[in-house]
This record gives C-alpha cells, structure tokens and sequence, in this order.
C-alpha cells in the first residue's frame, strides 16, 4: 500500500517537474534511466558486462534521425523503428559474444562496438565527423504536435514509464528467474535442462532494444545523433551509472543515471575532470561501495530497522 | 591483380603493418602474462603504454635524457607505477569476480588519460627520431628507426616468451596461476610474484610505449585506441596463449597493412572481421592448445 503511495507521488513529482528544472535535462536523465535500466538487465540480472553497450544506443539514435530527417516518420515509429533495429543488432552480437563467458564476453562487445563505430563513422547517411544535425521531431502519431521541449518532456516521460514497467516484468517473470539462476550457476542450470546461451542471447536482445529506445528517443530529445552517442565513453557511462545506483536492484542504476548526468551537467565547465572524477566514483565504488548507493541504503536500513524476513539478503 | 599498385606501396604498408604488429604483439603478450597469472584483463595497458611514451617525451624534454636512456627508465618508471596500481586498487578485490578487475582497471583509464590530457592537452606531442634516415632496399624505403622497431620488438617477445615457457621462473609463474597453495608451500612468496609480475607486464606495455614515441604522435588516446585493437588481438589469438599473443600481434598487423592496400576502406575494420569470424570458427581461439583456460 505505501509502495502504491510513493510509486503515485514519485510520478506526481515527475509531471510537475518540468515547471521547475529545464525540461531537456530531465529528458537526458530519463532517456539515460531507461539505458541504465537495460544495461542491469544485463549485468545485474544476467551477469553479462556488456563493454560496448553505446552500439546499440548510437545506432538507433542515427537510425530513427535519419528515418525522421529522410522520409518524416511520425515519433512513435522512429521509437519502434530504433528499439527494433537495435534488438536484431543484439540477436546478432548476441550470438558472436556469448560464445565466450565472463571477461571474454565485456573484451569481443567493446570490439564489436568499435567496429559499429568505424562503419557509421564511413557510411554515408551519418554525416561521419560532423554527425546527424537538426533532428526535426516530428508530431506523435501522425497528428500531435509536439515539438516544443514542453510537449516532448511528456512524451519522453510516458516513453520512460512503459521502459522500466516492461524491464519490471522481465526481471520478475520465470524468464528474469532464470537469467539470476545463470548469473549465480550457469552450469547447475544447465544441468536442470535449460540452454543458458539461448537465454544469454535472448536477453542480449530485450536489452540492446531498451538501449536502442534510449538511444532514439535521445536524438530527438537533442536533435542531433553523433559519433559520441556509438563512442566507448558513453559505454562507459552507462557502467558507471549501474554501478554506482546499485547492480542488480531494480531503482539504484536509474538513481545513478541521475546522477551522472547531474554531476556531468555541472562538472561540464571544468574539462577533463569531470571524466577524472567518473573513474575516481567508479573505483571508490568497485573498492567500497560494491553494492551501490540502493544497495548501501537498503542494507543499512535492514540493519537499523531488523524485521522478520532480514535473513533474506537479496533484494 | 597488381595492376595500379606499385610495389613502394605493397611493401611500404606491409612494412606499417609490421610496426603496428610490434606494437599489437608486445601489448598482447604483455597482457597475456597478466591474465595467466593474476586472471585480471589489465584494461589499463593501454594507458601505460600511452604513460611510457610521456615519460620519454619528459624525460627528453625536462631533463636532457635521450631516448636511449629513456628506453631503460621509462619502463622501470611504469613498472614501478604498476606495482603502485596493484597494491592499491587490485590486490583489494583479487578474490572477487575478475569483472571487476577489468572494471577498476578500466577506472584508472579514465583517471590516468584525463590527467595527461588535463596537463598536456589532447593534441599530440612530437618526439624526434633517434635514428634518422635509412636504406635503400631497392624495392622500397627503409627508415633506420622501424627497422630498429621491428628488430627490437620480436627480441623482446622472444626473449619473454623463452623466460616464462622454458625456464624454471616461468614454471613457477605457471604453477602459481594454476596451485597458488602448493607453489608457496614451496616456500615461494606468491603474492610477491604476483606484484612483480603485474609489474614486468605494464613495463612491456611502457617499453612499448617508448618505442611508438618517436613513430606516432605522443597524445593521451594513443593508448585507448589501440587497447580495444589489442582485446580483439587477445580474442582472436586465444586468452592466456604467450605464442598465440605474439603471433596474433604481428599477423594482425601485416593483414592490416595489406588491407590497407587492396581495400582501403576496410583497413580500421579488417581486425574485428577476423576476430568475429575467429569467434564462430574457432571459439577457443587460433592458438589455444588447453580447454577452458579461462
């Protein structure tokens, strides 16, 4: 019951929030929520580092641009246009990588994502260096206008909810189940029969679409897609945000895509620091903080206010 | 087949993919050692590397030292910052999964290239060459420095692959990796061996490092580029594989190098080609004679 409250007053603030902040950073936030949410199901789910996770990103921002610039789709299909064409590019790099397991499988998809990178980087409809620029946004459903930051915040937000409640069905359906059960044992499930590859592979594409989401709603949200978006870096982002939330719980990486791109936004004026206090939070917290800011928070809550089911560490 | 290609031009990018492939073998192999023996994908290689070429470009520059004497100091400098690094950041977590290993080494890419970058900027730096001109072969150019390169580079991968595969050192490295209990029962301090490994590995990477100064701009992303080069190298060759390392290395870079010639385009994609096909065709990788040595 106070779930349901908090859950009604947290979208409450959300609809509100644009009168407050500037819509186009609460939009960078929420198109990095639901990136962070699909890099979890990954990592904190599955047990798979995907090193290159910006592939997906990046080309669905380029795709749904190109699709919005060249023939003037309407939003909601340059959304399903992206999400689609990225969840067959992690079908594909799916299959290559989990060939490999563990370390191996974070090394062949940061290669994979530097060869994606060098093909937009040559192919024409990009723009190469220069990049895709005036991304018109286009009306919603082929009769909403929504071009002004106002409108397109609601649109992103609505975008936003149905991501996480669709990420919130997979963990928690027999699929996220047994996704934990490789993570914790691949071979023992194996030896109940199931192909732990297939599930690998299927959820390398639920999360290259949630990314490839993230990425299209994002070059309408900015109005641009460049090389940056496909870049190493923002692989690297996306880590740090899960990591830093909390890996494997199911708010912690979007309060770290929060994070991020607050601390981002303000350090953005001070240069290379703001890339040296990204490895400085990521190493205090692989060293100290493994369980996150959620995942701290959690525990130190079980511990000050200790209730029947404390034995039941993970949440 | 030949036609409009001349000769000066096949053996000149034949003889770039040689160099890259020094440079491809010497980090790999340095890599392979770490991983065989701390299990740790040293994500950091990359910008060690980047530091040796630094410290030979100050050491130059603030001091006089030429590259000669830089060829020495560098490395045991980055060998030394190396032993700093796994004191402080990997013995802490060595006993948790070896993702995050990678990931704090990972980290200390971002702290270290920021760093450079924030007190050198992001252009590159020019570092002469210690041996200028060359030979004329007949056939091509010869520059007197990558002939260097190329010599050197192939004595040190041999010399490092004949020290750990057929010495009694190797043999305690190699046991050490497989039965860290026993191999100190002997009365070896492991944890030392480790440390010092870990050391030797980032020293070749900053060897190397000294050696791209003169050939490539000394800049801050010399090493990240090359890192991600350098993982499909591993992948391709086999992870732990010393041999396989260095002969990806060299391999890799002279198939670049004709890439180059025959299908320009294709020359920055050529490597993560051959490693997907590597992938599907040899999943264990080319060299790797042990199953699940991981």
């Amino acid at each position: 019951m106070t779930r349901t409250l908090w859950l009604g007053l947290l979208l409450v603030a959300l609809i509100a929030a644009p009168l407050a902040i500037y819509p186009v950073l609460l939009m960078s936030i929420l198109c990095f929520v639901i990136f962070a949410s699909s890099f979890n199901l990954l990592l904190g789910y599955a047990g798979l580092l995907c090193f290159g996770h910006a592939m997906f990103f990046g080309t669905a921002a380029y795709v749904a641009g190109y699709l919005l610039k060249t023939y003037g789709v309407s939003v909601e299909v340059a959304l399903i246009a992206g999400t689609l064409l990225s969840a067959a590019m992690g079908y594909v790099v799916g299959i290559i990588s989990v060939r490999r397991s563990g370390i191996q499988f974070a090394m062949i998809t940061l290669a994979i994502s530097q060869f994606v990178y060098f093909l937009l980087l040559q192919a024409e409809f990009t723009g190469g260096e220069d990049g895709m620029q005036r991304i018109p946004r286009s009306t919603l459903f082929g009769i909403f206008d929504v071009s002004d930051h106002m409108a397109f915040y609601y649109v992103t937000l609505t975008v936003a909810v149905l991501a996480v409640a669709f990420f919130y069905r997979v963990v928690h359906s027999p699929f996220g189940e047994i996704l934990r059960a490789i993570r914790d044992n691949e071979p023992r499930v194996e030896s109940l029969g199931f192909r732990p590859e297939r599930y690998k592979i299927l959820a390398m594409t639920l999360s290259a679409g949630l990314a490839g989401l993230a990425g299209a709603l994002k070059a309408m949200v900015f109005q641009f897609a460049t090389l940056t978006d496909v870049s190493w870096p923002i692989s690297a982002e996306v880590i740090l945000m899960t990591l830093l939330g909390g890996l494997g719980t199911l708010t912690g990486p979007m309060l770290g895509a929060g994070i991020v791109i607050l601390m981002n936004d303000e350090l953005a004026q001070f240069g290379e620091w703001a890339l040296i206090a990204q490895g400085v939070i990521l190493l205090l917290v692989i060293i100290f903080f493994r369980r996150g800011v959620v995942g701290e928070l959690s525990a130190l809550w079980r511990r000050l206010r200790p209730s029947p089911d404390q034995n039941q560490d993970r949440g | 087949m030949f036609d409009g290609i001349s000769t000066q031009l096949l053996f000149g990018q034949v003889l770039i993919g040689l160099i890259n492939g020094s440079f491809y073998a010497m980090l790999s192999l340095g890599l392979a050692i770490i991983f065989g023996l701390m299990s740790v994908v040293n994500f950091a290689h990359g910008a060690q590397y980047m530091l040796g070429a630094f410290i030979a470009w100050g050491l130059l520059n603030y001091l006089g030292v030429p590259y000669w004497g830089a060829l020495f100091i560098a490395p045991v400098v980055v060998g030394a910052f190396g032993l700093v690094m796994e004191r402080l950041i990997l013995r802490p977590i060595q006993n948790l999964d070896h993702l995050y290993s990678l990931l704090a080494t990972f980290a200390a890419v971002l702290i270290i290239e920021g760093l450079v970058r924030q007190e050198f900027g992001s252009t590159g730096l020019p570092y002469n060459s210690p041996l200028p001109g060359g030979v004329n072969l007949g056939f091509m150019f010869m520059p007197w420095y990558r002939l260097w390169v190329v010599v050197f580079s192939i004595v040190v991968c041999f010399g490092t692959y004949i020290l750990i595969e057929h010495t009694k050192l190797g043999a305690y490295l190699r046991a050490a990796n497989e039965r860290p209990e026993i191999v100190e029962s002997f009365g070896i301090n492991v944890p030392r061996m480790i440390s010092l490994t870990y050391a030797f590995g980032v020293g070749l990477a900053g060897l190397g490092g000294v050696l791209a100064a003169p050939i490539y701009q000394v800049s801050p992303s010399m090493g990240s580029n090359l890192m991600i080069v350098i993982f499909a190298v591993v992948v391709i060759g086999g992870m732990g594989s010393i041999l396989g390392a260095i002969l990806t290395g060299y391999l890799i870079g002279i198939v670049e190098g004709l890439t180059k010639v025959f299908y320009p385009e294709a020359a920055n994609l050529v490597i993560f080609v051959i490693m997907i096909f590597a992938l599907i065709l040899r999943p264990n990788g080319l060299f790797s004679g042990k199953e699940g040595y991981k």
